[in-house]
């Protein structure tokens, strides 16, 4: 045994296998993806960059109800709220500090009318901390965007809420 | 005027030999990281420019625009110095390196014992580094570096002298023209496996990166640097590896000798035959980097002194006496 060891040390025996594991490994397909040019699949409840919903007709969804506000952990959004001409009470404000986020997704789960969500997209840094103070005509513009696959992802996941 | 001429002349030949090197060093580093990301089943920089070969070149310019920060603490002169001396004694060995018969600076007759002392100097850069930044673990780290590179500087010198019994000459030219019959790497393969090893421990490469033990060490003796001088600090280690590798085939691979003199191998240029052994080596060392882990302290200096010292010298008192017996010792001695 012990001398099966010394002819192992001497002879650099591991060290030989490891460099012909490694050469082997060279030739094997790459278990990475070409990320920023081809992305990974993006489950169908993935929180990403909010975005507050429009009806069809362009009506906003958001009721100002202010449970997301209440809910918010991390106390990042600030929303104000008026009474419209029409007699329906409607946000005059609503900002989300992305810097204070933590992107836990209770206030897409507590908003009655699925207006503010959190989309599919991940890649929104910028280069001032300014940028990513949301304010309500950013989320729109969000929601406007994505509002596809946003759709779809609600839809997909109805099943479960 | 003659002189002027002489000094544009002889500034040309540097500038020749420098910026070769300095693009090399940075097609270097890619190659590294590109084969540890292959080990690793990853993809490795492939983005900048075409697969990825710009991408050092981009790190060197984000290095360049970055600030130095001096600390309040530091040695000014001799923190600012360190970086300087390390990129430059790392280049300034590649004066003596033979990259064909006649593509060589300075052919000077102890090429060998230059390039030996400009290594040894290099520990300089790094005590200079790691003593001015007047921080714990930089001065750690530059006194576990200085005393790896010692010790295993002893052990390449007895290997050199292994090399250079069967050679007869200091100079690099001839050294590489000895071989001509057979390569070093065949009667002398043993020395080459501690050379090898040797030089990873010289260089500081993984498994004796130990002046750069991120888990206790921080980043080693560049852990107060920035800019353009942590830049500097990596573009000499990368220089001196790479001379490393150049040595190596000098010694022992046979420098810029084909491997068969036959008709489809000599057609290619000597040139082609240096760097092709010298990315042999170099390829070598990254994989080694990609498969080792890392040496403990007491392990390291028990191998450099307990093991690969007696061995070589017992190599050398064989080599000389096989030499001697069979009649086979180089005329000039």
């Amino acid at each position: 045994m012990k001398f099966n060891r010394i002819i192992k040390t001497i002879f650099l025996v591991e060290f030989l296998r490891a460099l012909v594991i490694a050469i082997k490994e060279i030739f094997k397909s790459k278990k990475t993806i070409n990320y920023p040019f081809e992305k990974g699949k993006i489950s169908s409840r993935f929180r990403g960059q909010h975005a507050l919903r429009r009806y069809p007709n362009g009506e906003e969804r958001c009721i100002a109800c202010k449970l997301c506000e209440a809910v918010c952990p991390a106390q990042a959004i600030t929303i104000e709220s008026e009474p419209r001409n029409d007699g329906s009470r409607k946000t005059t404000r609503y900002d989300i500090d992305m810097v204070k986020c933590i992107y836990c997704g209770l206030c897409e789960e507590s908003c009655p009318v699925d207006s503010i969500v959190q989309g599919p997209n991940f890649e929104f840094s910028t280069e001032t901390k300014e940028e990513l103070y949301y304010t309500k005509e950013k989320l729109l513009e969000n929601g406007d965007r994505w509002e596809q696959i946003l759709a779809e992802n609600i839809k997909a996941d109805s099943a479960y809420r | 005027m003659s002189y002027l001429y002489i000094l544009f002349i002889e500034v040309y030949k540097i500038l020749f030999l420098l910026i070769p090197i300095l693009v090399s060093v940075a097609m270097i580093v890619w190659l590294e990281r590109r084969v540890w990301g292959f080990v690793q089943k990853r993809r490795g920089p492939n983005v900048v420019g075409p697969f990825g070969l710009l991408q050092t070149l981009a790190d060197a310019l984000k290095y360049i625009f970055k600030e130095i920060i001096i600390p309040a603490s530091a040695n000014k002169i001799i923190f600012i110095l360190a970086p300087i001396v390390t990129m430059s004694l790392a280049l300034i060995a590649w004066a003596v390196i033979p990259f064909s018969e006649e593509l060589i600076l300075s052919n000077i007759n102890v090429g060998i014992l230059y390039i030996f002392a400009v290594s040894s100097l290099g520990v300089y850069g790094i005590i200079m580094g790691g003593w001015a930044s007047n921080s714990k673990y930089p001065f750690l780290s530059s006194i576990r570096s200085a005393a790896q590179m010692v010790s295993y500087e002893v052990s390449i010198g007895i290997i050199i002298i292994n090399v250079l019994l069967c050679v007869g000459s200091l100079n690099l030219k001839d050294i590489v023209l000895a071989q001509q019959k057979i390569w070093f790497i065949v009667p002398l393969f043993p020395m080459f496996v501690i050379f090898f090893i040797s030089v990873l421990a010289e260089t500081n490469r993984p498994p004796f990166d130990l002046p750069e033990a991120e888990s206790e060490l921080v980043a080693g003796y560049q852990t107060e640097y920035s800019g353009m001088m942590y830049a500097m600090f990596w573009l000499g280690e990368y220089a001196n590896i790479l001379l490393m590798c150049a040595l190596g085939s000098i010694l022992f691979l046979g420098g810029w000798l084909s491997p068969i003199e036959l008709y489809p191998f000599t057609l290619l240029p000597s040139l082609f035959w240096m760097i092709a052994k010298i990315l042999l080596l170099f390829f070598l060392f990254a994989l080694t980097k990609a498969v080792v882990p890392r040496y403990r302290y007491d392990q390291l200096m028990r191998l450099g002194w307990k093991v690969f010292l007696p061995f070589s010298l017992i190599w050398v008192i064989l080599t000389a006496s096989y030499l001697y017996y069979f009649g086979m010792l180089p005329n000039s001695i």
